[in-house]
């Protein structure tokens, strides 16, 4: 019985926790809805006026889109150099692999406010104007550990065999790359690809060292708005971002499942 | 097949931050280009005037009681998914993980709609008769924290659980064959076996306090800036580079430290493993 309770305190304080942690968000979501003027409780009526008026807000649709190209640019560079070096990482043995490693995930442990002034400050005394390419290598900076992780991970899991057998039928080493690895690598590529996207979109802490007026994605636009108070706009934008930050994942998380059934793996 | 990461990182990253720690012994000039020089007039501001040490020591402070709640409010969610056997588990661990996918500036600017004058805690106060006027509830330290924590929460637990995880669970069924109660069991084997994820937690959580200025910026009154609300100052509004370059040299000094002794004593590892 003293089991019993002990035990339902600690679902109970979990519980709690949760409902912490989300009750912020959730109100985000709902407050995006409310038909008053102001972006605060009490909710008066549900209505979509919010939405409608951020889709005709020029400035904010430009930031979507600066985001999206943004992230997906990254995502892409990001992966396309992660994954030789977690090949090279663990595949193959070499002087100094512990130290390369743990610098490649030395930006994980560098306070982002500081690699935001860093690039900055060296990109200022290149002599180069803030520019989109700015944000461009910084998020491929900022992601690179996390694909790089990711990817390590599931190519620890696939068995070498499969790439010895086909280099004694007699593929070249890209050959078996393509025809072989890349293929059961394809789940972590797209996670990975998933994930800096993610972190791309949403970073702000960085971000605001490097976007400009021009160059300005949608945390940077929030950020710029919040300035003069909350408004049910910007709840309306969080609660658009936080759908499509989340829903990415959970689908793609989905989806692979499907796969994975599917294909008997 | 290294040269791509390898080059990006050094590039983009090494080489960048130490131009950092150059740039802070350059002085300022007002017009123009700043000049290149070595002297340390920069930290000298920073000791000269106790403000400056006074908001290095708050972040400290800030960071520790961000350590030390998320511990508090961490291990027993973590303890409740290494324990449980609901067929929930999977969906409970996706959610505690939702919010690495919900940019920072909403998550914190969600608090305003909670703790601001017209958010959900003063609104039901006010509707219950509590109270006539709202609560402040905002721009103070504590509103700070909320946002911190619910920033940093679920690294704690991630860190804690993964530890957990990794324990045999006969080691307790034999602790407890052998007479111990379920409390002296967790006390003598679960938990100290759970240390290396507690730890590797808090000096996440640590490390990742001292680089954000988000929540102070956002959630803080004038009184709860920390260093890298300074450096964002600096940097992005007074565009005082040199000084904003010193202060960033501080910060990294002071985690740099903190990460060293704490790998050589430790190992860092456990944190990469974690975010897998």
């Amino acid at each position: 019985m003293k089991r019993l309770s002990g035990w339902s305190l600690i679902k109970i304080y979990t519980v709690l926790i949760y409902v912490w942690m989300f009750t912020p968000i959730v109100a985000v979501v709902l407050l995006s809805f409310n038909s008053q003027q102001f972006g605060s409780f009490p909710m008066e009526g549900l209505s979509f006026r919010w939405y409608v008026k951020l889709s005709q807000n020029a400035s904010i649709l430009d930031a979507f889109k600066n985001s999206l190209v943004l992230g997906s640019l990254t995502s892409i560079m990001t992966t396309a150099i992660a994954i030789p070096a977690a090949m090279a990482f663990v595949r193959y043995d070499f002087i100094g692999k512990e130290a390369l490693n743990t610098l490649l995930l030395a930006p994980i442990m560098i306070p982002e406010v500081v690699l935001g002034v860093a690039l900055l400050i060296f990109i200022r005394w290149l002599q180069q104007p803030k520019s989109f390419a700015l944000l461009l290598i910084g998020h491929v900076v900022l992601t690179l550990p996390y694909v790089l992780l990711v990817v390590q991970a599931r190519l620890v899991g696939i068995k070498r065999v499969y790439e010895e057998a086909a280099q004694t039928l007699g593929a070249s080493p890209l050959q078996t790359f393509w025809a072989v690895t890349f293929p059961l690598l394809a789940p972590a590529i797209f996670a990975g690809m998933l994930f800096s996207f993610t972190i791309s979109f949403d970073d702000v802490t960085a971000t605001l060292f490097w976007a400009t007026a021009q160059n300005q994605t949608v945390p940077v636009k929030i950020f710029g708005m919040l300035r003069d108070s909350i408004s049910p706009e910007i709840n309306a934008l969080g609660a658009v971002m936080i759908f499509l930050t989340v829903s990415l994942p959970l689908a793609a998380g989905y989806i692979s499942r499907r796969f994975a059934r599917g294909s008997g793996a | 097949m290294l040269a791509p990461s390898l080059s990006a990182v050094f590039f983009l990253l090494v080489i960048p931050v130490c131009f950092v720690v150059v740039y802070s012994f350059w002085l300022r000039s007002p017009y123009g280009a700043d000049i290149p020089a070595f002297q340390f007039g920069n930290y000298a501001k920073f000791f000269d005037d106790f403000f400056y040490p006074s908001l290095l020591i708050r972040t400290i402070r800030v960071a520790l009681e961000t350590v030390a709640l998320c511990l508090v409010m961490g291990y027993i969610p973590a303890y409740f998914f290494y324990r449980t056997e609901s067929r929930l588990k999977p969906f409970l661990m996706i959610l505690i993980m939702l919010p690495f996918w919900i940019s920072f500036i909403i998550r914190t600017l969600s608090w305003i709609n909670i703790l601001g004058d017209s958010g959900l805690i003063n609104h039901l106060l006010m509707k219950g008769g509590f109270i006539s006027a709202p609560l402040p509830m905002l721009y103070n330290e504590a509103a700070v924290l909320m946002g911190l924590l619910q920033y940093l929460l679920p690294f704690m637990i991630l860190n804690i659980y993964v530890s957990l995880d990794g324990i045999d669970k006969s080691l307790t069924e034999a602790a407890k064959s052998l007479g111990c109660t379920e409390w002296q069991a967790f006390k003598e084997v679960t938990l100290p076996l759970s240390l290396p994820g507690v730890s590797a937690g808090c000096l996440l959580v640590f490390v990742l306090t001292c680089g954000t200025y988000l929540p102070p910026m956002i959630l803080g009154g004038p009184g709860n800036d920390m260093i890298a609300n300074l450096i964002f100052k600096r940097i992005v509004g007074t565009l005082d580079w040199p000084f904003g370059a010193a202060l960033s040299t501080i910060l990294l000094g002071l985690l740099g430290v903190i990460v060293y002794t704490y790998n050589r004593y430790l190992g860092i590892n456990q944190i990469f493993k974690t975010l897998q």
